[in-house]
């Protein structure tokens, strides 16, 4: 029987980073629950697929005012400017690789499609797709422990993360068989990062639903930004902030802090430019 | 050994010395495919790229040999559609650039993709909204285009052209050519422009990414522009290299001044968009996204404003100055300069919308990347020029593909003759008055 939503979804993500201690358990919970290849050698990042990466952000200031944060970045599953589905990478992929959800939100994958050509990679300003530059590879016994639920990649593919769309299926399943298809409730769809993160700095859930969690932490504007028309979603959370949002690419995973240089770092902004736009958060708000 | 098949009247070098030359750079095109052979035995890790160079030195040479085989289309739209009869004289040899150059491309891109198998998905799972669609669909066609060119000049052969279908087939297909050089410039408009629209979409990348018209970003026009200014500079840059090596004059300097002449008007209006262009991006669009124009040509040890300054002003206007201007169009050292500065620049503009928009950090915790190709990506971006210089040497040998080439060479060898023979005349005269 073929399963449809006719219930639009927004599945998307809020990142505490006042909470994140880098301890990197998101990222080893993503790797095991999307079978992630190892390769013999992991010095060079640039040729390391990971997921879900965590970045380490400075205030640029010297003892004793130094301060860092922790920044998990998973892909961003961008809705494109105007929240059109046009998101950065699935806009340029020539094959139809890659494809945005309109009933998830979710930028998905098509592995067995893809060609290896990487321009979704050069599109992406996030560095969240991966390339696969050597065949997949685990050390030897590890193959006993591969989900089932995920296809491993072949080499000269790109992979990224799915916001494990595998735990969605299943979730889906579950609403079909208790009779409500529409309805998937927030603890029957969780993502790998978001169940392994030991300090609870992941909330995951739908934009779309306002008794999930992540809608009432982001309070996502339904307007487009009165000073960017292309971004949506914009939240009207003062401490919650999305990377790069000035570029338009409006991304579903959002970032909490109520540390003003690390809502400053998310972006970049001209001189004297921050202080403008700093107390702007969404369209009605009037701190602006 | 092959003079029957070299044509007729004209002079070639021997056959030993000709194919030991081959054999040569024969030596290239094994060592680019034996580098081939390695990726796709092992895969892309033979390359230095990564996931920040997605793209790298193959797109670039892609885009530059591209950009460079342009003057095979605008030389055609000339000719054919504009009907400028003097280039007559050089469209045989601008088909055969091109048709190196385009299949040149295809071989890159063929070599360029992560599962090759799979390479005929871009036309089956067509994405209409990507640039590399268009890039694919309008390359492919012209390609076909070009040989269609191609072919009646193969037919010309001593030997082939003795074959009355061939013969006439060569001679109709000659009649119905300005048809395919309309269709060729149809399709390079689209594919020239939609390999400037590859980076100009890309509005995650502030370096690459441009406002426009409609679907299309200003890279677009800014591309096709280019070919078709700095496209007929390498043409011209081919033909002297070819004469150099020949030692024959084999276009007339006539012909050269007209190509020149509108390669330099093309280039220097060219150069007055890309100006706009670029102030717009540095002064509307990019501060509009949050950065400073000095966020792209700072803070790293290779990309500076010099590269600004090459492009522009020394591969650009310095070019387009000395080729609109008749005399120092005509003096032949000036115009060498011009079009190897021109080939320059064209090449640089396609690095930098390929390589930079890699390298530039976006996220304000980013770091720039720089990257160093691996031998096996630089013997196989070789490759195809060691296999272009086989095909003009193969052509040249057993093609006529100079029209003038007889005229320009043989008329000088007729006169030197005329001038021994009067030399000798004055002799006898001589003689016979000491005799008297």
């Amino acid at each position: 029987m073929k399963q449809e939503n006719t219930k639009t979804h927004k599945f998307g993500m809020v990142i505490d980073l006042d909470k994140c201690t880098g301890c990197g358990s998101c990222m080893v919970s993503c790797m095991s629950e999307n079978n992630v290849p190892f390769k013999d050698d992991e010095s060079d990042k640039k040729k390391s697929i990971t997921w879900m990466r965590v970045y380490k952000l400075t205030n640029g200031k010297s003892f004793p005012d130094t301060e860092m944060v922790y920044l998990p970045r998973p892909c961003q599953h961008c809705a494109g400017k105007g929240g059109h589905g046009h998101s950065p990478c699935v806009s340029v992929c020539p094959a139809t690789a890659t494809d945005y959800g309109y009933d998830t939100g979710i930028v998905s994958q098509i592995y067995t499609r893809c060609f290896g050509c990487r321009y979704c990679m050069g599109a992406c300003p996030y560095h969240a797709r991966y390339f696969n530059w050597w065949d997949p590879k685990w050390p030897e016994g590890m193959e006993k422990y591969l989900s089932p639920s995920v296809s491993p990649r072949m080499r000269g593919v790109v992979e990224k993360c799915s916001f494990c769309y595998h735990r969605y299926q299943a979730a889906r399943d579950i609403a079909y068989s208790q009779g409500d298809k529409n309805e998937i409730p927030e603890e029957n769809y969780q993502t790998a990062c978001t169940t392994a993160c030991p300090a609870g700095a992941i909330v995951f859930g739908d934009l779309n639903n306002p008794e999930h969690k992540v809608h009432k932490i982001v309070n996502p504007d339904p307007h487009p930004d009165t000073f960017n028309k292309h971004v949506v979603g914009k939240s009207r959370n003062p401490n919650v902030f999305r990377l790069l949002e000035r570029l338009g690419t409006n991304p579903k995973v959002y970032y909490l802090s109520e540390r003003e240089w690390v809502r400053k770092a998310g972006d970049n902004y001209r001189e004297g430019e921050w202080d403008k736009i700093k107390n702007h958060y969404g369209a009605t708000s009037t701190h602006g | 050994m092959d003079s029957a098949l070299i044509p007729e009247g004209a002079k070639r070098c021997s056959f030993p010395k000709f194919y030991a030359g081959i054999a040569l750079v024969g030596a290239v095109v094994l060592w680019g495919v034996f580098a081939w052979i390695l990726i796709y035995w092992k895969g892309l890790n033979q390359t230095n790229m990564n996931d920040y160079y997605g793209f790298a030195l193959w797109i670039w040479a892609d885009l530059a040999i591209i950009a460079v085989g342009g003057g095979a289309f605008f030389t055609g739209l000339l000719k054919y559609i504009f009907k400028i009869d003097e280039l007559k004289n050089i469209i045989n040899f601008a088909v055969i650039i091109g048709f190196i150059c385009y299949s040149s491309a295809l071989l890159i891109l063929a070599i360029d993709i992560g599962q090759p198998l799979r390479g005929w998905f871009i036309f089956w799972h067509a994405n209409v909204h990507s640039m590399l669609t268009e890039v694919a669909f309008c390359l492919s066609a012209y390609f076909a285009v070009l040989t269609i060119e191609f072919i009646p000049n193969i037919l010309e052969n001593r030997q082939a052209n003795k074959v009355p279908f061939f013969r006439h087939l060569a001679h109709n297909m000659h009649g119905v050519m300005a048809v395919f050089a309309a269709a060729g410039a149809f399709l390079s408009f689209f594919h020239q422009g939609s390999l400037g629209g590859v980076a100009g979409v890309m509005f995650g990348r502030p370096f690459a990414v441009r406002e426009g018209l409609f679907i299309w970003p200003w890279t677009f026009f800014l591309f096709t522009w280019s070919a078709a200014a700095f496209g007929p500079c390498f043409t011209l840059l081919v033909t002297k290299i070819t004469e150099v090596i020949t030692g024959k004059k084999l276009v007339s300097d006539k012909t050269v001044h007209l190509l020149a002449k509108i390669s330099g008007w093309m280039i220097s209006t060219y150069i007055i968009a890309k100006i706009i262009d670029t102030i717009y991006w540095a002064t509307v669009t990019v501060p509009s996204l949050g950065f400073e124009l000095s966020h792209f040509y700072s803070n790293n040890s290779f990309y500076g404003y010099s590269i600004l300054f090459i492009e522009i002003i020394l591969c650009g206007v310095v070019p387009g100055a000395i080729l609109i201007m008749k005399s120092t169009r005509e003096n032949p050292t000036l115009r060498l300069v011009a079009i190897i500065l021109g080939t320059i620049g064209v090449c640089l503009n396609r690095w930098v919308m390929v390589l930079q928009v890699m390298a530039v950090p976006v996220m304000s915790f980013d770091t720039w990347a720089l990257y160093i190709p691996s031998w096996q990506e630089v013997a196989t971006t070789i490759l195809p020029i060691a296999y272009g210089i086989i095909l003009i040497a193969v052509t040249y040998r057993y093609l006529p593909v100079f029209p003038q080439e007889h005229e320009l060479n043989h008329a000088n060898e007729a006169d030197t003759v005329k001038k021994e023979v009067l030399t000798e005349d004055a002799i006898i005269k001589e003689a016979v008055a000491a005799t008297e």
